[in-house]
Formats: C-alpha cells, structure tokens, sequence
C-alpha cells in the first residue's frame, strides 16, 4: 500500500515538474481559491506540506545515526529502534509528496504571472529538484524494505541511509534558495527588475545558507520530538511491561536527538536574523522592533516551554535509575536557574502598556527591565538555558554509573583523544581570537578607534584556552569532576555574565561587532559542550552499574509533557514558518514583484494564531492517521512470552521488535 | 524536596507564589500587568514542576487537594466546614473573575505597541552629505545647533532625554537620545527619516502611532535637518549604526 502510495506521489510530483512550462503560461495574474483568500490558501497547503518535509528530512537523520550505534556496539536493540523510527517514515514520505504537488498546483493556478516570473529564473533548478525527490524515494525504499535482506551486509545498508540524508538535505537546500530568494534577490536589474544574474547567483543568495542551517537543524529536533510524542502515546496505551519499557526507550531516544538539534538551534535562529537584517534593514526592523517583534514573545513561551518540558522528562526519568538519587538534589538549582533566564528571555523590550501604566513607568519601556529585553540580554541567558540542559544531560548519564576506572590508568588513548579534543578546541578559539585581533574596524564601517572593544572577547577567549588546558591537567591528575565543574564555571562567567553585560556596551558603540561577539560566546559554550563531555566519557569509563535502568517505570505525567513538547515544536515552527515568509509583507520577490492581489495584506496575530493553529491541528491529524496507519500494518506477536524470548519465528518484521531495552 | 520540617508542601507552594508576587510587585516603578501574569504564570509552572519530580512530593502536594474534592468522612466537622466555604468560594472567586471581565470599563486596553516602524526603502541607505565635508564639521554642527534648540529642544530636552517643557504632555514621550536604546541603534537615514516626515510619514502597518512629531520636511531644508542629525549624534557622543 505504501508502495503504491509512494509511486503515485512520485508520478504527481514528475508530472507536475514536467508541465510547468504550460501551466506558467496561464493568462490572468491573480486568480481564487473557491472564491478564498489566496495567500491564506497558500500558507495552509504550504505550512502542512513544510511540517511533513521537515518531520522526513529530519527522522532519517538520527535513525540512521542510531542504526550505526547499533552497528559498532553490535546491540541489536538500536538496529531496532532505528526500523521502528524509519517505519514511521514511510506513510509521511507519501504525503509530503503530495502536499508538494498540491502547493505547485495551487501556485500555478492562484498565481500565474509570478510563478511565470519565477519559473524563469529557477526552471532548470525545478528538474534537479525533481530528480533529487524521485533518488530520495528510491533509496528510501531501498533502505526501508532492504533492512532484513541487508542485515549481513550492514555497511551497505547504513550507506543507503547517508545517502538519504544527502538526498534530503540537497533537496531541503534547494527548496530553501527558492524561500530565500523570494526574501533576498540576486541578480536582477536595479531599473527594470528584470533578472540578468545567473542560476546559481540566484539560488546562493544571501540569505540561502542561514536559512540552510536554521531549518537541517529544526528539521532534526522537529523529528524528535515527534517521534517521542508518538512513543509517549504508544507507552500510554502499552500493554505489556515489555511494550512499555521499548517505548519509554523510545521516548527517551527522542527526546534526546530532539535536544541535539535544539541546542544550537538558538544560535543558528540569530545569524539568521542578522542576515535578515543585513539583507534588508526594513525586513529586519519589522522582524524585531515591527509588526513581527510580538510573534517572538509567542516564540520565546515556546522555546521555554520545550527546554523546561525536555529538561522536566529528564529530572523525572531519574527516578527509574537505581543511584540517581545521589544527583537529585541539584536538580532544584538546575530549575530555579533556568525559570530565571526563562523570565529574562520572555521579558519584551517594549511592554504591553495600559495608557496608565504608561505614564507611571514614563513610556513605552520600564527603565530597569528594558536592558532585558535587548538582544544582548537574551544571548548571555541563552547560553546559560542551553549550558544548564547540558548538566541536566551529564547527570542523568551519570546517574547509575558508579566510579570509573581513574585516567591515569585509562592508557595512552584515552590520554591521546583527551589531548587531541583539548588541541582542537584552543585551536578553533585561538584562531578565532587572533581574527578579532587583527579585524579592521573599517571593514565592519565602525571608526578605526572602535578596534579597542574587540580586545576583551579575544582575551576571553586565551583565558578560556587557558582553562582548557586547566582542564586537561585537573583530568590527568584525576580530578575530573573538579575539572568539568572549573570549566562549566569559567564559561557561564566569560560567555554569560562578561559578554552578557559587553553586549551592551558593544550594541550603542560599535554594533556591527555584536555578531562577533555572539560568535565568540558560542564557540566558548560550543568548547565547554565539547571538552566536558570527551572528560565525563573517561570518567566514567569502565564504571560498574549501580543498579539496572528501569525503562518502563516513568509516571504517566512524563509521557503527557513529551506529548505537550510534540505539540509545542509543531506550533513552533508553524509560528516561525509564518515569520519567515510574511517579513515579505506584500511582496511576492521583496522589494521586486509586488503582490497586487487583495490577499497581499500582512496578517495580524490573531489571523496568524487561526491559521497556525489549524495547520497544527490538521498536521497533528495527518500524522497520528499516519501512525495509526503504521501500527496497523504492523503484524501483532502472537505472546508476550516471543517478545521477551525473541522468538523470531512467529514475531512482527522485523523480529524482537518490542525486546526490553537493557 | 526536603519536608522533614514539618511544613506542608501545599502551604510551602502558595508562600513561594506569594512571595515572588511581593517581590516583583516591589520593583520601582511598577510592573505592568501583563508582566506581572508573564512571571506569575513562569513561577507556577516552575513550582508544579518542581513538586511533580517526584512521586512522593506530587503525592504530598496532590494529596491535601484531592481529599478536599473527595471530601473525607472521617474528618471533624472543623474540616467539614472548612471545606464546605472552600468548596464554595471557588465558583464565587470564578464568578467574580467572571463578572470582572465582562463590566464595561472606561480604562482602554492595554496597547501592543510597536516602536520601531520599518522605513521605506528609498531612505535606506542614504549617508550625511555634510559627513563629506570634515572641513566644515563645525559649522554644520552650529547649524544643527541652531536648528535643535529653535524647534527640537522644546519636547526633546536641553539634555536630550526627551524631558522638554512639553514632554509630559504626549502619549508616547518624545525620544530619549541619551538612552543607548534610541539613535545609538539607528542609522543616520533612518534618524534622517523620522525628522523629515515626524508622525505623519509613519507607515500604514501598526498602527496607531499616536506620535507627535511634526513633519519636519515642510519647515525646514534638507541640510538642517542634516545638520540636526549630525548635531544628535555630536552631542550624544553616540555613533550611527552603520552596517549590518
């Protein structure tokens, strides 16, 4: 059925490449849909069919990661996993495709003169597209039905599945250059607007790669946390304890690669406002300060609803493991710190004001609280969210493991990686601080005696080099724990509290700079993530167990916050989705092609909160169709006794499907 | 959670709520409402996470709540009573919170202002011509000089900080240039914008502005208002944004 399913889309979408050139030559520029708005019309179809993309481009990412886990450490439960995660694929791949084909029907037919417009610039880069979706569905196939048949041939097998995601993420690239384009033009005639540049100008656009590595990220955590609402839902109606324990695994798995990918999201979401903005001034102003600035507030709710939300599963997931309780108590500190820069990143610059609260506080901003509101604010507490996550994630993997064996006793390869992580990291800041050193301030348009304030984020960075090697001597000595405690410490200080409070010396005297100093406060928490994870592997090399994980022993409440999480990432990026595309305003190709349509109107928040939320809910819809639809097609085991044996004759495909997870 | 004190979980959430609400009631001056409901609403999320870790202390927390709804027959009638005027305060407090929201009020609602209106695109990017000319630096300086305290100064203040003589009497104030947060953040075009066509050549979108600044471009010539902008930045000691 998935086969069929998967042809026909194939086929539509083909079709519809190979017929653009007709359909571009319609007559009429703005036609209808039913008589509905037509920017509405094509936000739903297009809003629906990005949410399927990234849940596609996302999922294969760390399914095939975690089939390669499974692969070196020879543990059939991540082979496992990663089916289950790629059978969730197969229905979505299908109805991404035909959403795909739906919204080029609907261009086309409610916007024939722009499509004509922009097929003229983009027409070759159609067919690759074209071609890249019908190799991606290919090797999906081929990666999905061949599982069994290539489990003695595993290394073909996992090369199938980087192929995907190259596939995928060649196609996510060029869809994107096609969005950003119609944000920031290339190559066109400043007098007639007509396009004298060339294809490849056209699709690496300024804002192409910022756009690139916002969404391959997003697209990572989206499918996560997905995939753990969808095994909080199959827990919550699980069975058997065996059913219960795979799925709570499960829930835990995603989570997990959810956080991977949130965690640089923040950073990645920041260039591409600054490029926003460097592409146009006006788009970046009402993306910041204008009709935009109260869909970040909405956003900012989001974001801390599913950092809390992931952090919340993690604190509660502690319960399950037999020696966490020696950790629990920090997990108070953890929270209270992270409702703090949670305030300070919900607090808006300009406040919503009643005429009398305006006059007592003298304006539009409170004359304490509006520092917090400022960009250089939410970068230093940004850093603390993401750093503080990171120790709810090193306490939790540590939780059940007792002392390891002592690092000077770990041998010269252990001793070797430290060395070479530590070398690699001082490297990276060492350049990067001589780059700010040697930066001309004529090149950022600043007076050449604004040089001076590049000074402190550079030594920041030696200090932090300095500390590296602190660090590695503090592990050698093994003092390991006191090693990544000193380097948690230093960098909360430079890249929260130092940079956190130049920011704003740097944003009223030389604000072109604020973007390398956000550089510089990322690869100081990027080391930190780095280098203490590489100790926290050796300290607890070799460690013996406290006790055996409890999978399936999560209160109820756990697996309704991954739903909630789910729920929230999907509102997320329709919000974002919403941003992204209506910085445009009125224009079909900003500041080019004027949209004259009467749907061209920039839609209040209220217009935005309707629409978003029926994407979401008609996603939510789909999906779960979709997941019911997979379960269904799955064949039951006959007993709970072939889970737990691995009776392979009699069992599901592939076999010890629901096996406890150790 | 540490209850070995002997303080019941459920007391200990409601004094964190009161506290926190004492405490950001205390900031000067005084919150806005909807900050007010932005952390109030953080802290009791935090606080329910925080009792819900755990199952002893969701169990503690959940407990006193749950027989309160269930009632407990073997309870002395003080808690009978009790729970009578509680159980009966509740759908008193929602109807009042009821009735407090749909009494017409004459107080208008509170306004999601936007205060930084996007330029048109034909300003962006225009430079100070008189920035050409370092040899005249000063006497377009006097010029913007001349200018500021002949029409400017009035609303905007001898120091800047938009506390003129007839500041206290618009809705919003007029800007404060000393704060970091005004033409520090902006570029000369856009400065140059905002001088030239005040409160009238504010764009369609987000509106209303509600701002009083005149059109300057109908009293005074291109290089005064310039000059004006130069004089700003001068005297502030702040720098145009100039890239991005």
């Amino acid at each position: 059925m998935k086969n069929k399913q998967g042809v026909i889309a194939l086929l539509v979408a083909a079709g519809l490449v190979l017929a653009l050139p007709a359909l571009a030559a319609a007559e009429g520029t703005y036609r209808s849909f039913l008589g509905y708005d037509s920017r509405i019309t094509i936000w739903l179809i297009a809003e629906i069919h990005l949410m399927f993309g990234a849940f596609v481009l996302g999922v294969p990412i760390f399914a095939v990661t975690i089939e390669i886990i499974g692969w070196k450490t020879r543990d059939a439960r991540y082979d496992k996993l990663a089916y289950e995660f790629t059978q969730l694929l197969g229905g979505a791949f299908g109805f991404t495709a035909l959403l795909g084909g739906l919204l080029t029907f609907a261009l086309f037919g409610l916007y024939p003169k722009f499509m004509e417009r922009f097929s003229e610039i983009f027409h070759d880069v159609m067919y690759i597209y074209a071609g890249l979706f019908f190799l991606e569905s290919t090797t999906f196939y081929l990666y999905y039905y061949f599982w069994n048949r290539m489990a003695d041939r595993k290394g073909l097998h996992i090369f199938l599945g980087v192929l995907l995601n190259v596939w995928g993420t060649v196609i996510m690239m060029v869809a994107n250059s096609w969005a950003a384009y119609m944000m920031s033009p290339v190559g066109l005639d400043k007098e007639t607007g007509q396009f004298i540049g060339t294809v490849w100008q056209a699709v690496n656009n300024p804002l192409w790669h910022p756009l690139n590595f916002h969404r391959f990220l997003g697209n990572v955590a989206f499918g996560g946390l997905i995939c753990g609402g969808y095994a909080a839902i199959r827990y919550l109606g699980a069975k058997t304890p065996e059913e219960r324990a795979h799925y709570d695994w499960m829930g835990y798995v995603g989570n997990f690669c959810a956080m991977c990918g949130l965690i640089p999201l923040p950073f990645a979401g920041y260039y591409l406002g600054r490029e926003v903005y460097s592409a146009s001034a006006v788009m970046g102003n009402n993306m910041m300060g204008g009709a935009f600035s109260w869909t970040f507030i909405i956003q900012a709710i989001l974001i801390g609803g599913i950092f809390i939300g992931s952090n919340y599963y993690l604190w509660i997931g502690m319960h399950r493991i037999p020696g966490a309780e020696r950790y629990t108590r920090y997990i108070k500190f953890i929270e209270i710190l992270l409702l703090l820069c949670f305030a300070i990143w919900l607090t808006p610059h300009n406040l919503p004001l009643s005429a009398e609260e305006q006059v007592i506080v003298g304006g539009q901003y409170h004359p304490t609280l509006k520092y917090l509101g400022l960009m250089s604010g939410k970068n230093a507490v940004v850093n603390l969210i993401i750093l503080l996550t990171f120790l709810s994630f090193l306490l939790y993997r540590r939780a059940n493991l007792g002392d390891g064996i002592p690092f000077s006793r770990q041998g010269a390869r252990s001793r070797g990686v430290l060395v070479g992580v530590a070398g690699l990291l001082s490297l990276i800041m060492g350049s990067y601080a001589n780059f700010l050193l040697s930066l001309d301030p004529v090149s950022l348009d600043l007076p050449p005696e604004t040089a001076k304030y590049f000074v402190l984020p550079a030594a920041l960075l030696i200090i932090q080099i300095a500390a590296v090697v602190v660090t590695v001597v503090l592990t050698f000595w093994d003092r390991g724990k006191i090693a990544e405690l000193f380097y948690c410490g230093v960098t909360t200080v430079n890249a929260t509290f130092v940079l956190g409070v130049y920011g704003y010396v740097i944003m009223a005297v030389a604000n072109p700079f604020l973007r390398n100093l956000a550089v510089t406060q990322w690869m100081i928490l990027m080391s930190a993530l780095v280098l203490v994870t590489t100790v926290d592997v050796f300290l607890f090399k070799g460690a013996a167990q406290v006790g055996e994980m409890n999978w399936g022993k999560m209160p109820l409440r756990s697996q309704y916050v991954l739903i909630a999480v789910c729920v929230f990432i999907v509102m997320l990026i329709g919000l974002m989705g919403f941003i992204r595309s209506g910085l445009r305003e009125d224009w079909h190709i900003y500041a080019i092609l004027q949209d004259a349509s009467e749907g061209s109107w920039t839609p209040d928040n209220a217009v935005m909160a309707k629409v978003v939320s029926a994407c979401v809910l008609v996603f939510l819809a789909a999906i779960s169709f979709l997941f019911w639809l997979t379960g269904a097609g799955a064949k039951k085991p006959e007993s709970p006794e072939q889970l737990v044996k691995g009776d392979t004759s009699k069992a599901a495909s592939p076999p010890e499907l629901l096996v406890t997870p150790k | 959670m540490n209850t070995r004190r002997g303080i019941p979980l459920l007391v200990k959430f409601v004094a964190v709520l009161v506290g926190v609400y004492v405490g950001v009631r205390l900031v000067r001056p005084p919150l806005p409402s909807s900050l007010v409901m932005m952390y109030m609403t953080l802290t009791v999320c935090g606080v329910l996470v925080y009792v819900s870790i755990y199952a002893e202390t969701w169990q503690e927390f959940s407990a006193p709540l749950v027989e309160l709804f269930r009632g407990s027959p073997e309870r002395g009638g003080l808690w009978q009573g009790g729970r009578q005027v509680v159980l009966g305060l509740i759908p008193l407090l929602l109807g009042f919170g009821v009735y407090q929201k749909v009494t017409p009020s004459f107080t208008p609602p509170a306004e999601q202002r936007v205060v930084h209106p996007a330029p048109p695109f034909e300003v962006m990017g225009l430079t100070n011509p008189l920035q050409q000319r370092p040899d005249r630096l000063q006497e377009h300086l006097e010029l913007g000089a001349r200018v500021y305290f002949q029409n400017c100064v009035y609303c905007h203040g001898d120091r800047f900080d938009g506390e003129g003589h007839f500041a206290h009497g618009f809705n919003p104030p007029p800007a404060n240039f000393v704060d970091a947060g005004t033409i520090a953040q902006l570029q000369e075009s856009y400065v140059f914008w905002r001088v030239s066509t005040g409160g009238p050549g504010l764009p369609a979108e987000s509106t209303p502005w509600n701002s009083a600044m005149p059109k300057w471009d109908t009293m005074l010539n291109e290089e005064e208002r310039w000059a004006v902008v130069l004089y700003l930045y001068h005297q502030t000691g702040w720098k145009p944004r100039t890239w991005e």
